[in-house]
C-alpha cells in the first residue's frame, strides 16, 4: 500500500539540493533548521550551488558545513566576516556568505562584522539572533533583552552593569558599505517566505558589487529560554519583536 | 633595498595572490610598499589593510582555504594576536606565509630589534600540538629568497611557514638580487573551497573534530608530516667548523654580528667556528650532534634571554658544554662583547 | 677596502640619506654595502644616525660599535660617537652645531662649515652633500661619477633637476674640508 504512494506525482515536498542528508543536531523547534533550508533553497533557485562558498561560525551553527551541500570553511569564533573577506577577495566572482549567531557576530566578532560591512565586502551575512548563547548552555548574549534571564544573568539582564541589548543590525545599516539590510523571522509560514525572498535578493545583489547584504533572522531558542517551541515563538513575538522590529532597514535606492 | 621592502617585492614576484596586514613598527614598510606598488594592476595580487591583526590572519585563512598563496606580516605584539588564527590554519592544514619582524617584549616592549619570539615561533605559538616551519633570514637577500621558499614549503606540506626576521634585517639596506616574476597559481586544489563540483562531495575547510578518535587521527597525521619536514627541510650554514675547537651559534641578524666576533677570534688564533641555523624549525639537530664530539664548548648568541640555547642543549645532549650570551630589550650585542663572552664563559670557564 | 662609517645628527639634516647615497654609490662601484638606520622615536625629530659599510668583501655585521669614520653633525652626536672611532680613524664634524672641539688625539679630525656654505648656495638641503664631498676628499673611496649615479637612485625623479647643484655641493665640500688633527 505505502509503496504505491511513493511516486513522482505524489511528491509534495523534498529536500532541496544544497542541503545534505545529514540529520540536523538542532533542538526541536529551533529556527536554525528553517533558516538553513531557506538559504539553501535560495541558492538552488539561483542555481549557484557550485559557485557558492560559505563560512560557518562558532556557536550552535558551528556544524552548518555538514548541512549545506556547498563548499564551506569553518571560522574561528567571531572571525567569519574576515574569513569571508579573504575568500571573496581572491574569488570575486563567487557567492560568499557567512552564517553567524549573535555571540559570534555581535560580541567577539563585532570588529570583524563592522569593518567587513564598512568596507562593503560583497558578501551576504546571515545573522541569527536568538538573544542567547545556545551552544555553551544559555549564557547572556549581546542581544539578550533587558531583564531577560540567562545562566550568566540569573536575575535578569541588568543594563546598568551588563549594558543594553545591542541593535547591531541598525548600527550596520548606517554604514555606507552596506547595500541591503533587513530583519526577518522564520516562525510562521508567511515569515519563512519573506525570509527566503530576502536571502535570495541578497545573494542576487552580490552580482552587482554594491556592498554587503545583511539579513538578520530573529529566532527562538526553546532550550536556552527554557520553553516549549510554541511558548518560545509566542514569547519571541511578545518580547523580541517589539525591541527588534521585523522589516527592511536599508533597501537599495531605486 | 631595505629589508622590508625587498621582502614585499619578493611577495609580488613569488606570485602571491593576497596580502592582508595591519601596520606595526618595524614592519609597516611591507604593507606600504605593497600599497604603493599596487600589484593588483601588475599581477592581480590582492593587498588589503585589515582592521586588526586578528582579522588579517583570518583573511589569510579564507584565501588560503581557497588554495591561494596568501600572506601576512606583523611584529611581535601583532604576531601574538595572530596566534589564534595560526592555530586554526595549522589545524585545517592550510598553506600560508607570515613574517614576524621581531621587536623586543614582553608587552608593548620597544620597537628595537630582538629575537625574543624564538620560542613562540618554533614551539607552535598558539594552542594545540602544531608546528610552523620557521625560516630565519640573516641578509636582505635571504629575506627575498625565503619568501619564495616559504610559499613552496607551505604548499608542499600544507602548513603555515613563518619568516622570523627582526628590526635589523627589516630596516637595513644592502645589495640584493631579485628573482624573476613567478606566475600566480592557476591550479584548483582538491582540498580548497573553489565551489562544489557536481558528483563530488563538498569541500569543508575546518579544524573541528567532535570525536576524540578523529581528533587523534588528525594529530597523528600532523605529527607524521612534521617528521617529514624534519627529515627533508633542515637548512643551516657553517663557517670555519672543520678544525673548530669552539663553536658560536646564532641565527638571523645576530649571526652576522657573531660572525664578526668569530673573525676577530680567529685573528687572535682561537679555533672557533660558526653554525647558523637557517631553519629554526626544523632545527639542525644532527649538525650539532655531529660537531659536538670535536668541540670544547658552544656559545649561543641571541638577542633574548636564552631560547635557542635550549634546542642546542637538546641536540648536543651533554656531549659538550653549552652556554648562552644574550642582550635583550632591543639592545644589540657588539662583536667585542660576543668574543669576550666566548672567552669568559666557554674558553676560560 | 672596508670602510665602516657612522653618520649622526639631527633628524632633517639628511643623515639617513647621506648613508644611503654612499651605499648606492658603492653599489655603482661594485662594492658590497650595508646601511642600517637608527629607527623609532629618533626618526621623529630627535637625533638620527645610520651605519654605512662599504667593502670589497661580503659584510658580516651590519651593526658595529667601532667605526673607521664618524661624521657628526651636532653636539649630542659628537658626544656619543667620538669615542667610537677606531684609533687611527677619522672624525668629521660640522662646525656650526658644536659647542666644543673633539678631545681625541689618536684619530684624524676634520671640520667642515657645510651649513654656512649651503646658505651661500641658497639651498640648505644640499648641506649633507657638502659634507659627503668633504668626506670623499679625505677618503677617496668612491668616484664622483658613481656618487652622482648613487644620488640619482636616492633622489626621487622630481628632484633630478637638482643633481647639478648637488654635484657642485660635493665639489664645494672637497674644497672646504679642514684638517684639525692629522696623525702621521
Amino acid at each position: 500500500m505505502s509503496e504505491n504512494l511513493i511516486t513522482p506525482e505524489n511528491l509534495v515536498y523534498k529536500k532541496t539540493k544544497s542541503m545534505t542528508d545529514r540529520i540536523l543536531h538542532y533542538c526541536p523547534g529551533c529556527g536554525h533548521g528553517t533558516a538553513h533550508r531557506m538559504l539553501a533553497e535560495a541558492i538552488d533557485e539561483l542555481g549557484i550551488q557550485g559557485e557558492t562558498v560559505g563560512v560557518a561560525p562558532v556557536g550552535c551553527s558551528v556544524l552548518a558545513y555538514y548541512y549545506f551541500d556547498v563548499d564551506m570553511q569553518e571560522a574561528a569564533h567571531g572571525r567569519a566576516p574576515a574569513v569571508a573577506t579573504g575568500i571573496k577577495r581572491v574569488f570575486p566572482e563567487k557567492y560568499v556568505f557567512t552564517y553567524q549567531g549573535d555571540g559570534d557576530l555581535a560580541a567577539i566578532g563585532t570588529a570583524e562584522t563592522i569593518h567587513a560591512c564598512n568596507r562593503g565586502e560583497n558578501i551576504l551575512v546571515v545573522f541569527i539572533n536568538n538573544g542567547i548563547y545556545g551552544m555553551t548552555g544559555g549564557q547572556m548574549a549581546p542581544t539578550t533583552l533587558e531583564g531577560m534571564k540567562s545562566s550568566t544573568s540569573p536575575r535578569g539582564r541588568d543594563v546598568k552593569s551588563m549594558g543594553s541589548p545591542l541593535k547591531i543590525t541598525e548600527l550596520i545599516a548606517q554604514l555606507p558599505g552596506t547595500y541591503f539590510v533587513t530583519r526577518q523571522s522564520v516562525h510562521t509560514p508567511a515569515n519563512v517566505r519573506k525570509t527566503k525572498r530576502a536571502l535570495k535578493k541578497a545573494l542576487e545583489y552580490q552580482k552587482l558589487n554594491k556592498g554587503t547584504c545583511f539579513v538578520e533572522i530573529v529566532s527562538n531558542c526553546p532550550s536556552g529560554w527554557k520553553m516549549t517551541p510554541v511558548q518560545s515563538n509566542k514569547w519571541m513575538e511578545e518580547n523580541m519583536f517589539p525591541f527588534y522590529p521585523l522589516g527592511d532597514i536599508k533597501v537599495p535606492e531605486k | 633595498m631595505k629589508g622590508n621592502e625587498a621582502l614585499a617585492e619578493a611577495a609580488i614576484r613569488a606570485g602571491a595572490d593576497a596580502y592582508f596586514g595591519y601596520p606595526i613598527t618595524p614592519q609597516s614598510e611591507i604593507i606600504e610598499y605593497l600599497m604603493a606598488e599596487n600589484p593588483e594592476e601588475l599581477t592581480g595580487m590582492v593587498v588589503l589593510q585589515a582592521e586588526s591583526e586578528v582579522a588579517a590572519i583570518n583573511m589569510v585563512y579564507g584565501a588560503a582555504g581557497c588554495g591561494k598563496r596568501a600572506m601576512t606580516s606583523s611584529s611581535s605584539p601583532g604576531i601574538s594576536l595572530k596566534q589564534e588564527g595560526l592555530s586554526y590554519i595549522a589545524g585545517a592544514e592550510l598553506p600560508c606565509v607570515l613574517v614576524n619582524v621581531v621587536r623586543a617584549g614582553p608587552g608593548l616592549g620597544t620597537i628595537q630589534p630582538s629575537q625574543s619570539d624564538y620560542f613562540q615561533a618554533v614551539k607552535g605559538g598558539g594552542h594545540g600540538d602544531y608546528k610552523l616551519i620557521v625560516l630565519a633570514p640573516a641578509t636582505v637577500q635571504e629575506s627575498v629568497d625565503y619568501v619564495k621558499l616559504a610559499f613552496d614549503l607551505a604548499f608542499k606540506y600544507r602548513n603555515p611557514v613563518m619568516i622570523l626576521s627582526d628590526g635589523i634585517i627589516g630596516q637595513m639596506m644592502e645589495k640584493v638580487e631579485l628573482f624573476e616574476q613567478q606566475p600566480r597559481l592557476t591550479e584548483e586544489f582538491e582540498w580548497a573551497t573553489v565551489g562544489k563540483k557536481p558528483n563530488k562531495d563538498s569541500v569543508i575547510v575546518t579544524s573541528l573534530q567532535l570525536q576524540s578518535e578523529e581528533q587523534e587521527k588528525v594529530n597523528l597525521r600532523l605529527q607524521a608530516k612534521y617528521r617529514e619536514v624534519e627529515k627533508n627541510e633542515v637548512r643551516y650554514e657553517t663557517h670555519n667548523c672543520e678544525d673548530a675547537e669552539y663553536l658560536f651559534t646564532a641565527f638571523g641578524s645576530c649571526a652576522r654580528i657573531t660572525r664578526k666576533a668569530m673573525e676577530m677570534a680567529r685573528e687572535k688564533g682561537i679555533k672557533v667556528g660558526l653554525l647558523r641555523p637557517q631553519t629554526l624549525y626544523p632545527f639542525p639537530v644532527d649538525a650539532f650532534h655531529q660537531l659536538a664530539g670535536q668541540l670544547k664548548g658552544i656559545l649561543t648568541v641571541e638577542m633574548n634571554a636564552g631560547q635557542m640555547v635550549e634546542d642546542v642543549k637538546l641536540a648536543v645532549n651533554g656531549q659538550t658544554k653549552v652556554e648562552h650570551f644574550g642582550r635583550f630589550g632591543g639592545m644589540i650585542p657588539s662583536p667585542e662583547e660576543i668574543l669576550n663572552a666566548m672567552e669568559q664563559k666557554i674558553i676560560g670557564g | 677596502m672596508n670602510e665602516e662609517i657612522i653618520i649622526a645628527g639631527f633628524g632633517g639634516q639628511g643623515v639617513l640619506s647621506m648613508g644611503q647615497i654612499l651605499c648606492y654609490s658603492g653599489v655603482m662601484q661594485d662594492k658590497e654595502v650595508s646601511w642600517m638606520p637608527s629607527y623609532g622615536p629618533e626618526m621623529r625629530g630627535g637625533t638620527a644616525n645610520c651605519t654605512a659599510i662599504i667593502s670589497d668583501e661580503p659584510i658580516s655585521s651590519p651593526v658595529l660599535n667601532a667605526f673607521d669614520t664618524a661624521i657628526v653633525l651636532n653636539q649630542p652626536s659628537m658626544d656619543k660617537f667620538e669615542d667610537a672611532v677606531k684609533p687611527g680613524g677619522l672624525l668629521i664634524y660640522e662646525e656650526n652645531g658644536m659647542t666644543r672641539k673633539p678631545r681625541r688625539t689618536d684619530i684624524n679630525i676634520c671640520s667642515i662649515a657645510a651649513y654656512d656654505e649651503s646658505v651661500k648656495m641658497k639651498n640648505t638641503k644640499v648641506f649633507n652633500m657638502i659634507v659627503i664631498g668633504g668626506f670623499l676628499k679625505v677618503k677617496p673611496i668612491l668616484d664622483l661619477e658613481n656618487v652622482i649615479k648613487g644620488l640619482k637612485k636616492v633622489l626621487p625623479d622630481r628632484y633630478h633637476h637638482l643633481i647639478p647643484l648637488n654635484e657642485e655641493a660635493i665639489k664645494k665640500g672637497m674644497d672646504l674640508i679642514k684638517e684639525e688633527n692629522k696623525l702621521n
